[in-house]
């Protein structure tokens, strides 16, 4: 196992037929499982909310494994899509608590508190679409993925790629951050579009409210989880898998490289965009602290801890570094920024896959011998060891 | 705007102004040429720099106190002492990382970043640990702190010349180093062509170590001199860390001569735009630019020809 | 002072230090009291009918600060002086005859996780109070959770003002109660006319100079000849000193905040700029800040604030006397921290005029409560949740202190919606 990167090419393309193997199925029900009925069941309504907060971080890790894990392209702005989501989805909850009835001590009723305090006495033109829920529903996924099209386009048509595409991406967070930050009259500035209260008339801050959204969270994680299956599986999929090891000899064979990685690009995009959505929702606020560069490479780490080649390791990443976080921090908040940044360096060194590598290694095999018990002959256990080289 | 000032005070306005451009390019020339060296020659991708650079501000700190409570005579000199200890303390912690991480990694430049990430939120918790959560006020030697009276209205301040000068002396430094040393000319063999350049004899890995260690030292020395301008603590360094890499990508991450150029370009437009704008568009603007510009020419102003 | 800060900031995070500050914050103080002091309060059922965390013998009370990340530095004063008040209030018998417990939880400079740890302090827990909060935006994220689950917050720092709940006391100055009368002596005193504002790109500076700039054209009738706005971090200020240059204003009012604020003063200094000929107002700058700036670079500036250390008076000489004996000889004290020390004070005087912890009638018996001892002198609190206070003007020194050269004759009434400036 030279390259971390070549069993999984090999698992890939060995497998042709079915759409996901029993293993897979397994473990797609085993988290369905999981999020759906354990956690549910044995967490409290405030730790539910929580653990919903750290599962819209999933949608972005998902986004991740995609673009980087199969298509080679890191991007470290995932938090613009994330917060360009979640942004939309606040700005219509904000125009719904801003209502004329509400707002009645401000010099000009019925536009959000923070834009009364800076002298707009009108609603500005891009704020207007989102006072329908379904134009919001759609902008959610719209905008981003826009974004992320117009940014990715230029780039992979120039053949700008790897560390360059990482670096210019992390330069717009920073520029979407100072621009939200400093253009407060619109955005609501530093402390976010805050105090949002309703859904299209139903209260979204009730902890009933919170149980329901976790749940819709829950199924449309799953959904994307199927959906990025989907496009793992397909035709696409594998020549996402060959344009990041051979660029060249992809193009070569008459396929448009640049279009498959705008695509892939894009897709993450809406996955995190419909995160940041859901994260409004939950949290009950959006602010540019979402946006920047710090959040968007956590993000990062969260696909790299579950397993940057691994759908279901996305997930089990990012609540395993969030559920650490909450309970090192709380205990020991000297310790956990160290934790944090060995858990960097030790997923790169000695796990390049993650969780996902140490389940595949270690207990898949051993559990296909069970399974399989002895009709068949046990599958060859691919050799452990460091997996770098 | 300018309708109510005399000629005369515009011009020692432009003349003000176009020396804090200069100051500006020099402080964007130190922050970058640490990084140029170790992205543009080895392509790690260093999140840590701005951490490196604080060490070498830290160093500074040091050294201030124990001056002046153990050899306060000595004191107006310190700065000079301090630069040096904090080239060697960032270098030899850069090297200490090469061998324990980075070379593990050459293969894979897109790891390089994470695990770099990672060292940078160890050594942000070191500093907090050792030197506390606040900033630390780093006192400087009488001699450069003011400004220079150029004419009536005309100043200069003198520590934005100092931090020209010591700009100026490492970037020469570096390239003889690079271009006419022996030295350099192993590094820049074994950045072309690595197995080459070991079948001929070169110690590769001990070339790569010494090469991100001088990458590191000038981050430290670079930190060293910011302490006169900008503040000490333990997330200080992070405020670089865009701006650096902007600075390095923009210039064609191979090339020295494109480091200095995007440099002066980037630092002249922000300090132009900010004398005509606010300070927060024109940073916007300025950086819209650079990407603006990386998007439609990526390979930066300057690239060498390589054959991959 | 680092090494100071560093020992600090141990202890604080020292997982049995901060269990012993949890419960114990004054026994070895309470061992010496005797033992009915406690005993004298009212009946349980009495005092608290809401289903508040409150027993025969303990009353809880939440702090919610940032004790990791970027805020870390600016919280620290704050939870150390809540910590000290309640330490003695502790010590002189507690509230109602119930000793106060205090819960701690960190917000980690994230406004989620505050909004998160809020839920957790009111609904888990059932702090019947909780002082915290740092930053607008914190305040802004618990905001919500305070008013959906009927808490009581006590905030301490100066802020811009537009906001009033029922929910939260609000210890610090708002805008116009700070600036204004900073303005005027400046103009009356130094003769200002003409005016640059600098300031950091978020509501605070915007909002603040907002109401400064309709104070200098409307009141005062003088010019404000620039306004600048830089983004949080930002740590080159060269252009702007020259334009500073160039307006040549009489004076330049300020409020950069955080690692911008090192950089802006040692470049101001730098660049030629003589403090103590240029007028330079700020509304940023306490102690605290001058640590990381060094008094060198900002002698000779103004700072206005309704507390400095350097107040001369007998409840403020015993504050920093005890402040400095629970938490070290080197550390200082600013605005924020001292507000922060008023808030577990008044809760405990609204509690005992209630006669109950009960959040609403906390609420109505506030307005008009005075409270005599406060190191800044005496304050009262306002129907608008806000608290009257004098405003100071103080001139930075060397040493870090400030030379406090000016003290409002009056109370000033706190206006958090003020008419006129929006």
């Amino acid at each position: 196992m030279k390259n971390p990167v070549q069993t999984l090419t090999k698992s890939v393309t060995v497998n042709d037929n079915p759409f996901m193997k029993p293993i897979e199925w397994l473990s797609l029900a085993l988290l369905a499982l999981v999020l759906l009925v354990v956690l549910p069941s044995l967490l409290d309504a405030f730790r539910l909310n929580l653990v919903g907060k750290y599962l819209t971080y999933a949608f972005v890790a998902l986004g991740l494994v995609i673009c980087w894990g199969y298509a080679g392209i890191l991007s470290l702005g995932q938090g613009c899509f994330f917060g360009l989501g979640g942004y939309c989805m606040a700005m219509y909850l904000k125009l719904e608590a801003s209502s004329v009835a509400n707002t009645k001590i401000q010099s000009t009723p019925g536009i959000p508190d923070f834009m009364d305090w800076n002298q707009i006495t009108e609603l500005p033109w891009f704020w207007k679409p989102f006072q329908s829920l379904p134009l919001t529903l759609i902008l959610v996924v719209a905008v981003p993925v826009l974004f992320a099209f117009a940014i990715s386009a230029a780039m992979f048509k120039r053949r700008v790629g790897g560390t360059y595409f990482a670096i210019i991406t992390q330069a717009i967070a920073a520029i979407l951050t100072i621009l939200i930050v400093g253009q407060q009259g619109y955005t609501g500035g530093i402390n976010g579009i805050t105090d949002l209260r309703t859904l299209h008339g139903w209260d979204i801050r009730t902890d009933s409210a919170h149980t329901i959204l976790y749940f819709v969270n829950g199924g449309l994680l799953l959904g994307c989880i199927l959906i990025a299956q989907f496009v793992k599986k397909s035709k696409l999929g594998r020549i996402l898998v060959a344009m990041r090891d051979k660029e060249d000899r992809v193009r070569f064979s008459g396929y448009s490289v640049a279009g498959f990685k705008v695509f892939a690009f894009c897709l993450a995009a809406a996955f995190a965009a419909i995160g940041g959505a859901m994260f409004t929702l939950q949290v009950g606020f959006m602010s540019p602290s979402f946006v920047g560069i710090v959040p968007s490479i956590e993000m990062v780490i969260y696909a790299a801890v579950g397993g940057r080649m691994s759908l279901f390791g996305a997930v089990w990443g990012t609540l395993l570094v969030n559920w650490a976080k909450t309970s090192f921090s709380e205990s020991f908040p000297d310790l956990w920024l160290f934790g944090l940044g060995a858990l960097f360096i030790a997923v790169v060194l000695a796990f390049p896959n993650g969780l996902a590598g140490i389940w595949r290694e270690h207990i898949e095999p051993r559990l296909t011998r069970r399974v399989k018990g002895l009709r068949a002959p046990p599958p060859a256990i691919v050799p452990h060891g460091a997996p770098a080289e | 705007m300018f309708g109510d000032y005399s000629l005369g005070d515009l011009g020692a306005i432009f003349a003000m102004q176009g020396f804090a451009g200069l100051i500006l390019f020099s402080v964007y020339v130190l922050m970058a040429l640490g990084l140029a060296i170790i992205f543009g020659q080895m392509g790690v991708i260093n999140m840590a720099h701005g951490e490196f650079m604080i060490l070498g501000a830290y160093m500074t700190y040091l050294c201030s106190t124990f001056f002046q409570s153990y050899l306060p005579a000595l004191f107006p000199g310190y700065f000079f002492l301090a630069m040096v200890l904090a080239f060697c303390a960032s270098g030899a912690l850069g090297m200490l990382v090469e061998l324990a991480l980075i070379r593990h990694l050459y293969k894979r430049p897109l790891d390089t970043l994470l695990a770099t990430w990672g060292l940078s939120l160890i050594l942000q918790q070191a500093y907090r640990s050792i030197f506390g959560a606040r900033e630390v006020g780093v006192e400087l030697p009488t001699w450069l702190i003011g400004s220079v009276q150029v004419t009536e209205s005309i100043e200069i301040p003198i520590n934005g010349l100092f931090v020209m000068a010591v700009t100026t002396l490492i970037t020469v430094g570096v390239a003889l180093l690079i271009y006419r040393s022996r030295f350099g000319q192993q590094v820049r063999a074994v950045m072309a062509n690595r197995p080459m350049a070991g079948a001929v004899g070169i110690d590769t890995e001990k070339v790569d170590r010494y090469t991100f260690g001088l990458g590191c030292g000038i981050a430290g020395v670079a930190g060293s001199a910011f302490t006169m301008i900008g503040s000490t603590g333990p997330t200080s360094g992070q405020l670089y860390i865009v701006d650096t890499f902007l600075i390095v990508v923009f210039g064609g991450a191979a090339s020295l001569l494109g480091t200095i150029a995007s440099a002066f370009s980037i630092s002249q437009t922000q300090s132009t735009l900010e004398f005509f704008l606010s300070g927060s568009m024109a940073k916007v603007l300025t950086l819209l630019a650079v990407v603006g510009i990386l998007m439609l020419r990526p390979q930066g102003l300057f690239t060498l020809k390589v054959r991959r | 002072m680092a090494d100071g800060d560093h020992d600090l900031n141990r202890g604080l995070r020292s997982p049995l230090r901060r269990k012993l500050l949890m419960g114990l914050a004054a026994a070895p103080a309470l061992s010496l009291l005797p033992r009915n002091a406690f005993a004298a309060g009212p009946a349980t059922s009495a005092v608290s009918t809401t289903g508040l965390a409150v027993t025969d013998t303990e009353v809880t009370c939440g702090i919610l600060h940032s004790i990791t990340g970027t805020m870390a530095i600016s919280e620290t004063g704050a939870q150390q002086a809540e910590k000290l008040a309640i330490a003695q209030i502790n010590e002189a018998g507690g509230i109602l005859g119930r000793k106060i417990k205090i819960i701690q939880e960190d917000g980690a400079s994230d406004w989620p996780t505050f909004a998160e740890k809020a839920k957790k302090l009111l609904v888990n827990d059932k702090c019947a109070a909780v002082m915290g909060c740092w930053t607008s935006a914190s305040r802004k994220a618990v905001l919500p959770v305070f008013e959906q689950y009927n808490g009581l917050l006590y905030y301490p720092t100066f802020y811009e003002g537009l906001e009033q709940s029922k929910n939260v006391f609000y210890t610090g100055q708002e805008a116009t109660q700070q600036i204004l009368a900073g303005l005027d002596w400046v103009h009356k005193e130094k003769g200002g006319d003409t005016f640059f504002f600098v300031g950091s790109d978020y509501i605070w500076p915007r909002t603040s100079n907002k109401i400064a700039r309709k104070h200098v054209e409307n009141v005062l009738k003088g010019k404000v000849v620039g306004e600048e706005y830089f983004p949080l971090g930002h740590t080159q200020f060269n252009s702007v000193i020259n334009k500073i240059k160039l307006t040549k204003p009489k004076v330049i009012f300020t409020d950069v905040v955080g690692g911008s604020n090192v950089a802006f003063y040692k470049q101001l200094k730098a660049s030629g700029i003589d403090l103590s000929k240029q007028v330079l107002l700020t509304i940023s700058v306490t102690e605290d800040e001058i640590d990381g700036i060094g008094g060198d670079n900002i002698a000779g500036a103004y700072s206005c604030m309704k507390y400095f250390q350097s107040i001369e008076n007998d409840n403020n000489k015993k504050f920093v006397a005890d402040f400095k004996k629970m938490w070290g000889e080197k550390t200082v004290i600013g605005d924020v921290t001292q507000a922060a020390y008023l808030g577990p004070y008044l809760w405990k005087m609204a509690c005992e005029k209630a006669g109950s912890f009960d959040v609403d009638k906390v609420v109505a018996a506030s307005p008009d409560l005075e409270f005599k001892g406060a190191p800044e002198g005496y304050v009262r609190i306002d129907p608008n949740h806000h608290l009257w206070s004098k405003t100071r003007v103080g001139k930075a020194k060397p040493d870090g202190q400030f030379e406090i050269v000016y003290t409002s004759p009056e109370l000033i009434k706190p206006d958090p919606f003020p008419k006129g400036y929006q």
